[in-house]
């Protein structure tokens, strides 16, 4: 057994360190020291296995919103995907009322070699071109494939905090709609 | 030993010796092979023959399920002496037709303990300790007290638990802590073991991606448009379930959790009129469960077996490192080196010291590593023990962590700490153990 150990590494004993922190938490370590933030994203982390997301999209039927995620990592990362939820109560096509988010890349389509990086472009794609063939609120997919004004009169008034069929939505507006032009 | 005992036989060696004199044929082999072992190159140092090497071998093996009761059986009947055996479960009916060490009357018992018991029936002079506990709450020097681990779980966080740990061990014990490991996994009718030789070859982490990850269906189509019961349980376990109970972890172990769901989902699947959905389904959906195949297991157990002994012996050269077989399509197995990978998490990152004084600013420490010629590091994050010191992204971190840089590095943490240093440049992290001089 000895022979074995001596076999390559002969540095090996030269550089002993302390136990250090899981592979899931380094990993998040350096995805999140690298991320690539633009204005648009806020990343508020104090812990790196839970973290929130903030995106105002800069266009598109979503702009002038802030919306806000929630984002889970477990020790399993990144064999299992991170759980990322909406936190607020949004009209959106992919994104039902209790924040659950239909995006292939957070389920069936995960696998190890995506990142945190890869699953916020994947959510602001999801505000910039909403889906309405992988309908979670089927209301808001059928409006967007039926008529495309109504669609967007509709998530205006619901990012205002209006109720619409029976579900209040929740005011996502950063600042007072006029100074984002009338829609 | 007491001077009455080696007088007086007791029970349990006066039924040992006539019982199994040629056990499964190793000792004959090791004898044959004692001759040729010096000239070999794996030969170990000390003298002593494989036999001896053998007989003082200390094992453990991880998990008593269905690759562990066959691990066990094997290395008793190979003519281990000391083995001990974890696993935090208790025995299922469900069980009972693959881990042939129990019976339907061990139903609800400790894994461990049972098949330690078994063992010790059928060959008493093995000292077998059980332990029902979970890998994770066993102490450092248990770890350092075994020669060899030998790993039969199927639970791919345990595998990485257990990796990052045992390496850990290697890199702050030098050969004390060195413990190879035998890894053995089975899905199905595939199956595969590797030698692990933690800071010498790849390590678990490294061939993390041949993993496949969890099965899971569009949460639309289990929202929508569910075809299958898989579709409907799935309903039930991950909308379902948080929004009935929102503080409420969901156990796949415990029979009331996987009631609740199999009721939802009956009901659920009744509406799209799919059929399927039962308790065992249920909770194979929720825990990610392959069915297992006794034979499967027996194959992989048999190989992580002759490894160990190989291992321990040395009597014959070992695996290198990668052993995989397949039986999904006709037969089919290949051995190659599986290759470190640089960007692995746990064995992929570098290593530095340094002696600098406790009163060191932390931006000083960081311009210190950036300096380096040899790290070219350009914007280094620093945690120590999980605890952030310096993150340069995102904003919100940056801000929360620059008060750090100005505060003295004694005041951060110990001397002897481990910083893990990310930066773009490195493939992984870079470990600084900072001593105070
Ligand atoms: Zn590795």
């Amino acid at each position: 057994m000895h022979k074995l150990w001596q076999q390559k590494k002969k540095e090996a004993e030269a550089h002993k360190t302390n136990q250090r922190g899981s592979p899931a938490r380094i990993r998040l370590q350096k995805e999140l020291g690298e991320l690539e933030t633009t204005p648009d994203l806020e990343v508020v982390a104090t812990d790196l296995m839970h973290f929130s997301l903030i995106y105002r999209p800069q266009e598109g039927h979503y702009h002038g919103g802030e919306f806000r995620f929630k984002f889970d990592i477990s020790e399993s990362y990144p064999h299992e995907a991170p759980k990322v939820l909406c936190k607020q109560t949004i009209f959106h096509p992919n994104i039902d009322p209790e924040g659950h988010i239909c995006l292939n890349i957070l389920r069936e389509e995960w696998n190890p070699v995506l990142n945190i990086q890869a699953v916020i472009f994947g959510l602001q794609l999801l505000f910039l071109e909403p889906n309405k063939d992988d309908p979670l609120n089927k209301d808001a997919a059928e409006m967007m494939a039926k008529d495309r004004q109504e669609f967007i009169r509709t998530v205006r008034s619901s990012m205002r905090g209006r109720s619409i069929g029976g579900i209040h939505y929740s005011n996502v507006l950063v600042a007072p709609e006029s100074s984002y032009g009338s829609y | 030993m007491s001077p009455t005992a080696a007088v007086e036989p007791t029970t349990t060696a006066a039924l040992s010796s006539p019982q199994v004199p040629c056990i499964a044929g190793v000792d004959r082999y090791l004898k044959l092979r004692a001759a040729h072992v010096e000239s070999f190159e794996l030969a170990d140092e000390s003298g002593k023959t494989p036999q001896d090497l053998l007989d003082e071998a200390k094992i453990l093996v991880i998990g008593a399920g269905g690759l562990g009761c066959e691990i066990l059986k094997n290395l008793v009947m190979s003519g281990f002496k000391h083995i001990d055996v974890i696993d935090m479960d208790t025995i299922d009916i469900s069980n009972l037709n693959r881990q042939f060490l129990f019976r339907k009357r061990d139903v609800g018992r400790p894994k461990a303990e049972v098949a330690a018991e078994f063992l010790r029936r059928r060959a008493p002079d093995v000292n077998i300790t059980a332990h029902y506990k979970r890998i994770q709450d066993m102490s450092e020097e248990f770890y350092l007290g075994f020669t060899l681990i030998v790993c039969g779980l199927d639970s791919i966080d345990a595998r990485r638990w257990i990796n990052a740990f045992i390496y850990s061990l290697a890199e702050q014990h030098g050969f004390e802590g060195f413990k190879p490991i035998v890894d053995g996994g089975t899905e199905g009718f595939k199956g595969n073991v590797r030698v692990i030789l933690p800071m010498q070859n790849a390590c678990f982490e490294c061939g993390l991606d041949l993993f496949s990850p969890k099965t899971t269906y569009p949460i639309c189509t289990i929202a929508n448009t569910p075809r299958l019961p898989e579709h409907c349980i799935e309903w039930a376990s991950v909308l379902e379930w948080p929004r009935v109970f929102p503080d409420k972890k969901l156990d796949g172990d415990d029979p009331d959790h996987i009631n609740w769901l199999v009721d939802q989902a009956t009901a659920r699947a009744a509406q799209f009129s799919i059929s399927g959905i039962t308790y065992s389904l249920t909770q194979g959906v929720v825990k990610n469960i392959i069915p297992a195949i006794a034979s499967t297991n027996a194959i992989i157990a048999a190989v992580c077996t002759n490894e160990a002994l190989k291992l321990v012996t040395s009597c014959n050269p070992y695996l290198d490192n990668y052993m995989f077989y397949s039986g999904d399509d006709g037969v089919y197995s290949h051995t190659f080196p599986y290759a470190q990978n640089e960007s692995c998490m746990v064995c992929g990152h570098k290593r530095k010291s340094m002696a600098v004084a406790p009163d060191m600013a932390l931006e000083e420490l960081i311009e210190l590593l950036k300096e380096d010629p040899s790290l070219q590091l350009k914007s280094p994050s620093l945690t120590v023990d999980s605890t952030n010191l310096y993150f340069q992204r995102p904003k919100a971190l940056e801000e929360r962590t620059r008060p750090n840089l100005e505060k003295k590095i004694g005041d951060l943490f110990a001397s002897g700490s481990t910083l893990t240093v990310t930066d773009p440049v490195l493939p992984t992290s870079l470990q600084v153990t900072v001593v105070f001089a």
